[in-house]
C-alpha cells in the first residue's frame, strides 16, 4: 500500500466551533484505522483570537503536526489571510463563498469556494459540516461513515435534526464531488479503528490503570483536561476527585490521602507546581509515595497559558529544599504517558517516593490515535513493603490483640528503619501495633524527631543516608535510553520528553531529502539518569546536537552535569509552539555547514 | 518485588484502654506552665473517655510549639509543614473515613499561614476536628505577631504594637460553614475533655478553640489575664443552636469572655455524606487496585 499522509487545518476565532468539524474528521480517520496527531493552537481567550487545529494523519506511524497541510478550511477571513500564502502546489482551500475572499495563492493550490447559502438552506450552523463533507470526498471516503458520526453527535436533540444534518453534509458532499478535484490517493481504510485521545485523558486513564483512588487538582492550563476526565467517571470507577482551594491544599491532601493508603495523584502546571514544592519535599521526608504530573507550558510566571514549552526541567529537579529521593520521568508520547503512570507509582511505592511526570501542553492538550488493545488497564501493580490492617476494607482494626496499641510507645515497629536497602516497611494508618509519627521534622527510626532529644549529628547523617540510599536500585528497574538509526552517522539528535516523535521524523527527512545521516538518542527517565549507558552512546557520536523547547538549554545542562558531555550544537525553540520537523531539518543544515552552533527557529505561522 | 503484609489481629486477650494507651514515647518539651500540656491532656482524656483506640485515631499537626503534640500522644500521627494539617488531614480523611482524624495547631499554623485551607475545610464541612492552640503569639519562632494578637500587643516583630486587627476564629467559623465551633481556655481543663469529646463526635467540622497561654513569649494574654474573663457559655443557658446567640456570645470580649460550645448544627449532611464514591466498600485506601474489565471496555469504547 502506497504510504498515505496529509494534514487538514481548521482555523477561526475561539468560539467558532473549530472543535467540532476536529473531532468529527478524528474520528473517521481513526475509525478507519489511520493514525493521527492533532494539535491546537489557541490563546488563553474564550472568544475572537485565533485558534487553528491541525490534524495529519497517514497510513504510517504520524509522530508530529508535520510541515505541510494538504486541505486548510478556513472559517473566518483572518485564517483565510494568515494561512492560504503557506499551501503548496497539490493542496486546497475549502470555504464558505458567500463571505470569504480567497486571496493570492501558490500555483496548483485548489481554490474551493463553496455556496454556502444555497447548500445550508436554514442551517445557519451548517457550513462546518458542508466544509467537513467536502474533504472527505475529496479523500474518497464514503458518505456513510460521516451520516454515522453526526447521527451520533446530534442523538440528543432528535431524529429531525439528525436528518437535517445528514443532508445538509450530503449537499456538502455532492457539490464537492461535482465541482472539485480530488485528492490523487485514497484515504485508506485499514479496518482496525484506533482510539483517540489527549495526553491529559492519557495521564487520566494511567492513573486509573495504576489504580488510583484520590486524585486532587486545582484547575490549571494545560493540566486541566487530566481534572475534568477525572471528574467525570470519578464516581463509575470509584475515585474520590477534589477541586482544592489551591495547589498548595491539592499536594498536601494527595500526601494524606497515600499516607492513609490509597495511591493519589494531582497534576498541574508549573505555577501550581511551584506552590507544590515543599510538600514535595514532605513526601521525600515522609517516605510517602505519591504521584504529581506537572503539564508544562511557557513560563515564567503566568507566561503564556495557552503555549508549549519544556522549561521546567530544573524546577522539577530543584522542587523543594533540602536533598530527598525523587523520581522524574518525562513521557513522550500520549500513550507513554498512559504506561509511565502505572510504572511511575510501582516505583514510588517500592521506594517510597515523591513520582514527578513532566509532560507539556503539546502532547497533554495534543490527540493522537493509539491502538484499543495497547491501553492496557490491567497493568501490573506493585504496592512494596506496605502493611494494612485485616479485615476486607474494614479499616478499623479492632486490635483486641495486646500488642494493639503499640509501636510508637514501645518500639515494636520502626516506621524508618534503617535498612540496608534504605526501604523501611510501610504501615498505614489504622493498623494494630504499628502506631507512629510521620513527621517532617528530621526524626529517628521510630519517627521520634531528632530536635526532642538532642539534635543528634550521627542520627541525621544515617537517616539522610537512609533516604537517599533506596534510589541505588532504582536505576536498574527503568529501561535506558537506546539509540535510534545508524552507529555511524554524521550527527546525534539528544531530545528529552515530547520532542521524540518530531525529532525522529526530521531524522528521517534529513536522510532521504537532504543527504544527512542522523541518529537520535531520546531521554525519557529523568532521575534516576542512565549515565552509564549514555556516556557509552554519546561519547562514540561525532557530533551532539541537542534539540528542546526552552531558551537555556535546560537538558543540555543537566546532561553535561550528569556526565560532563558537552553537547556540539544546540537546537531551541522558545517562541510557544513547537517544533516543526523543518525547523529541525533546517537548524542541522546550518550547524552541520559549521554556521552556527546555536539554533533558534521561529514559528512561521502566528496561530 | 512486593510485600503486601496484612497484619492479623490477634484473638488474644482484648487490649485493655487505659489514660495510659495515649501516652507518647516523648514528654512534650513545651516550657513549663505552657499551656499547652492542659490540651494534650484533655484530649488524651477525651479519647480515653470515648473509648477510642489509639490505632484508630490519627492526629494531624503542623509547624509550632503545639504542632509538637503528635508527638507526645500515643496515636497515629502527621507531623506535616507549617499551616497544611488541614489539607492532609482532608486527604487522609477521605481515604480512610473509618478513622477518627484531629488536628491539632498554633493560631499562625491555622490561621495565618493556614488560612486559606481553614476557610475551605470548614466549608466543606468534613468530618474532622480541630483543636487550635491559640496563645496570640509566635511561640516556636520566639515570640513574633500572630493573626491573634489583639491590637496594639507588642512582640518581637511588633516593637511599637500591633496596628493590625486580628482574626476573631469564633464569628468567623460560624459563618464558615463549621458546624461545631466552641472555645476553650487551658485553664480548665475538664471543661475542655467536654468540648473535644463533643467536637470528635460531632460528625462535620468541628473547631475548639483554645486560649492556651504561651507563658514564654505572651505577658499580655496570660493565666492571669484569662481566669477572671472567661465565662462557660454552659452556665449560661447557651442555645447553641441559636445563630444569633451564638453570633453575639462570638464577638464579646474584654472583661467576658465567653468560652464553650458557640455553635452547632447536625441538620447539614458532612462532604463523606455527599460523596457516595465512599457509601459503598469500606475506606478507599483498603480497596482493591484496578478496574473492571467492563469498565475498562467502557472507558475505551468512549475513545472510538
Ligand atoms: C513555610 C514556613 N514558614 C515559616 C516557618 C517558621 N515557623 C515555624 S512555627 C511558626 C509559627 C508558629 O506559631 P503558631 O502556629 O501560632 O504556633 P506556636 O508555636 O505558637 O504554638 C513559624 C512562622 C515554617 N516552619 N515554615
Ligand atoms: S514558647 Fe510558648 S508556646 Fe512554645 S512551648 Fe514555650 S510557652 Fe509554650
Amino acid at each position: 500500500m502506497p504510504t498515505v499522509d496529509f494534514a487538514i487545518g481548521i482555523g477561526g476565532e475561539a468560539g467558532q466551533g473549530i472543535a467540532t468539524p476536529g473531532d468529527i474528521l478524528a474520528r473517521i480517520f481513526a475509525r478507519r484505522g489511520l493514525n493521527l496527531n492533532a494539535y491546537n493552537a489557541y490563546q488563553s481567550i474564550i472568544r475572537g483570537g485565533h485558534t487553528f487545529l491541525t490534524i495529519r494523519c497517514g497510513n504510517g506511524p504520524v509522530r508530529s503536526m508535520g510541515d505541510k497541510l494538504d486541505v486548510l478550511i478556513p472559517l473566518n477571513q483572518d485564517t483565510m489571510d494568515r494561512h492560504l500564502k503557506l499551501l503548496r502546489a497539490g493542496a486546497c482551500v475549502i470555504f464558505d463563498g458567500d463571505k470569504l475572499k480567497p486571496g493570492p495563492a501558490a500555483e496548483g493550490v485548489q481554490i474551493c469556494a463553496m455556496p454556502m447559502k444555497q447548500l445550508c438552506g436554514a442551517n445557519k450552523l451548517g457550513a462546518n459540516t458542508v466544509a467537513v463533507a467536502a474533504v472527505l470526498q475529496m479523500l474518497g471516503i464514503e458518505f456513510q461513515p460521516l451520516e454515522d458520526v453526526l447521527s451520533r453527535q446530534f442523538k440528543k436533540k432528535g431524529e429531525a435534526v439528525i436528518a437535517e444534518n445528514v443532508n445538509v453534509a450530503r449537499a456538502g458532499y455532492e457539490f464537492a464531488a461535482k465541482n472539485f478535484k480530488a485528492f490523487p490517493f485514497k484515504a485508506p481504510n485499514l479496518g482496525k479503528g484506533m482510539a483517540v485521545l489527549t495526553g491529559n485523558q492519557a495521564i487520566a486513564m494511567g492513573g486509573v490503570a495504576a489504580g488510583v483512588k484520590f486524585y486532587a487538582a486545582y484547575p490549571m492550563s494545560p493540566s486541566t483536561g487530566v481534572l475534568m476526565w477525572m471528574a467525570a467517571h470519578a464516581r463509575q470507577l470509584g475515585i474520590m476527585v477534589r477541586q482544592v482551594e489551591d495547589e498548595i491544599g491539592v499536594m498536601n491532601m494527595v500526601i494524606g490521602a497515600a499516607h492513609a493508603g490509597c495511591r493519589a495523584m494531582c497534576a498541574t502546571s508549573g505555577g501550581g507546581f511551584a506552590l507544590m514544592t515543599e510538600a514535595v519535599g514532605m513526601a521525600g521526608m515522609i517516605e510517602t509515595p505519591v504521584v504529581c504530573v506537572d503539564v508544562q507550558r511557557a513560563g515564567p510566571a503566568t507566561g503564556v497559558p495557552t503555549k508549549t514549552e519544556q522549561g521546567d526541567l530544573w524546577q522539577a529537579l530543584g522542587a523543594g529544599q533540602g536533598d530527598y529521593p525523587r523520581i522524574i520521568v518525562a513521557p513522550s508520547t500520549q500513550l507513554d504517558l498512559f504506561n509511565s503512570i502505572p510504572e511511575l507509582f510501582n516505583l514510588c511505592d517500592k521506594y517510597q517516593c515523591p513520582g514527578l511526570v513532566l509532560s507539556d501542553l503539546l502532547i497533554s492538550e495534543g490527540t493522537a490515535s493509539v491502538n484499543p488493545d495497547d491501553l492496557n488497564f490491567k497493568a501490573k501493580i506493585e504496592r512494596g513493603d506496605i502493611i494494612f490492617p485485616n479485615g476486607n476494607g474494614n479499616g478499623n482494626g479492632n486490635g483486641e490483640g495486646a500488642n494493639a496499641f503499640s509501636g510508637y510507645n514501645d518500639n515494636a515497629y520502626l516506621r524508618y528503619k534503617n535498612t540496608e536497602s534504605g526501604i523501611s516497611p510501610r504501615a498505614v494508618p489504622g493498623v494494630p501495633g504499628h502506631i507512629y509519627v510521620a513527621a517532617t521534622d528530621e526524626h529517628d527510626e521510630d519517627g521520634t524527631l531528632i530536635s526532642d532529644e538532642f539534635t543528634n549529628p550521627a542520627k541525621r547523617r544515617m537517616m539522610v543516608e537512609k533516604r537517599a540510599r533506596k534510589m541505588e536500585t532504582v536505576v536498574n528497574q527503568i529501561t535506558p535510553p537506546k539509540l535510534v538509526g545508524p552507529d555511524n552517522a554524521m550527527v546525534t539528535l539528544v531530545g528529552w520528553g515530547s520532542t521524540e516523535g518530531v525529532i525522529r521524523e526530521a531524522v528521517e527527512k534529513l536522510a532521504s531529502e537532504e543527504g544527512v545521516v542522523a541518529n537520535q538518542l531520546h531521554i525519557k527517565w529523568i532521575v534516576p539518569f542512565h549515565v552509564e549507558e549514555i556516556t557509552r552512546i554519546l561519547s562514540r557520536s561525532k557530533r551532539i546536537i541537542i534539540v528542546e523547547n526552552n531558551y537555556s538549554g535546560q537538558f543540555a545542562r543537566y546532561l553535561r552535569s550528569e556526565t560532563g558531555i558537552a553537547a556540539h550544537g544546540h537546537v531551541r525553540k522558545y517562541d510557544g509552539e513547537p517544533f516543526m520537523p523543518h525547523h529541525i531539518v533546517n537548524a542541522v543544515k546550518e550547524q552541520l555547514a559549521g554556521a552556527t552552533n546555536l539554533s533558534v527557529p521561529t514559528h512561521e505561522i502566528y496561530v | 518485588m512486593s510485600t503486601v503484609t496484612v497484619v492479623e489481629e490477634a484473638p488474644k486477650q482484648a487490649a485493655q484502654l487505659t489514660k495510659d494507651s495515649y501516652k507518647g514515647k516523648i514528654h512534650p518539651d513545651w516550657c513549663p506552665g505552657c499551656g499547652d500540656f492542659s490540651v494534650l491532656s484533655a484530649l488524651q482524656a477525651a479519647l480515653f473517655e470515648l473509648g477510642l483506640k489509639p490505632n484508630q485515631v490519627l492526629v494531624v499537626s503542623g509547624i509550632g510549639c503545639s504542632s509538637n503534640l503528635p508527638g507526645f500522644i500515643n496515636t497515629y500521627g502527621m507531623h506535616t509543614l507549617h499551616g497544611r494539617s488541614l489539607a492532609v488531614a482532608t486527604g487522609a480523611k477521605l481515604a480512610n473515613h473509618e478513622l477518627k482524624v484531629i488536628c491539632t495547631g498554633g493560631d499562625g499554623d491555622g490561621y495565618g499561614i493556614g488560612g486559606n485551607h481553614f476557610v475551605h475545610t470548614m466549608r466543606r464541612n468534613i468530618d474532622l476536628t480541630y483543636i487550635v492552640m491559640d496563645n496570640q503569639i509566635y511561640g516556636l519562632t520566639t515570640g513574633q505577631v500572630s493573626p491573634t494578637s489583639v491590637k496594639g500587643m507588642k512582640t518581637k516583630s511588633s516593637p511599637h504594637g500591633s496596628v493590625e486587627n486580628p482574626i476573631n476564629p469564633m464569628p468567623m467559623a460560624i459563618v464558615g460553614g463549621a458546624t461545631y465551633v466552641a472555645r476553650g481556655f487551658s485553664g480548665k481543663q475538664k471543661h475542655l475533655v467536654e468540648l473535644i469529646k463533643g467536637a470528635i463526635m460531632h460528625p462535620g467540622f468541628a473547631l475548639v478553640d483554645v486560649f492556651s497561654p504561651c507563658v514564654t513569649y505572651n505577658k499580655d494574654n496570660t493565666y492571669q489575664w484569662f481566669t477572671p474573663r472567661v465565662k462557660a457559655l454552659e452556665d449560661q443557658g447557651h442555645d447553641p443552636t441559636d445563630f444569633r446567640a451564638a453570633m453575639d456570645k462570638a464577638f464579646m470580649w474584654g472583661d467576658e469572655i465567653p468560652i464553650g460550645l458557640f455553635w452547632k448544627r447536625t441538620d447539614l449532611p458532612s462532604l463523606e455524606d455527599l460523596e457516595p464514591v465512599l457509601h459503598e466498600g469500606g475506606p478507599l485506601a483498603y480497596r482493591e487496585l484496578g478496574i473492571t474489565d467492563e469498565q475498562a471496555k467502557a472507558v475505551i469504547k468512549e475513545l472510538l
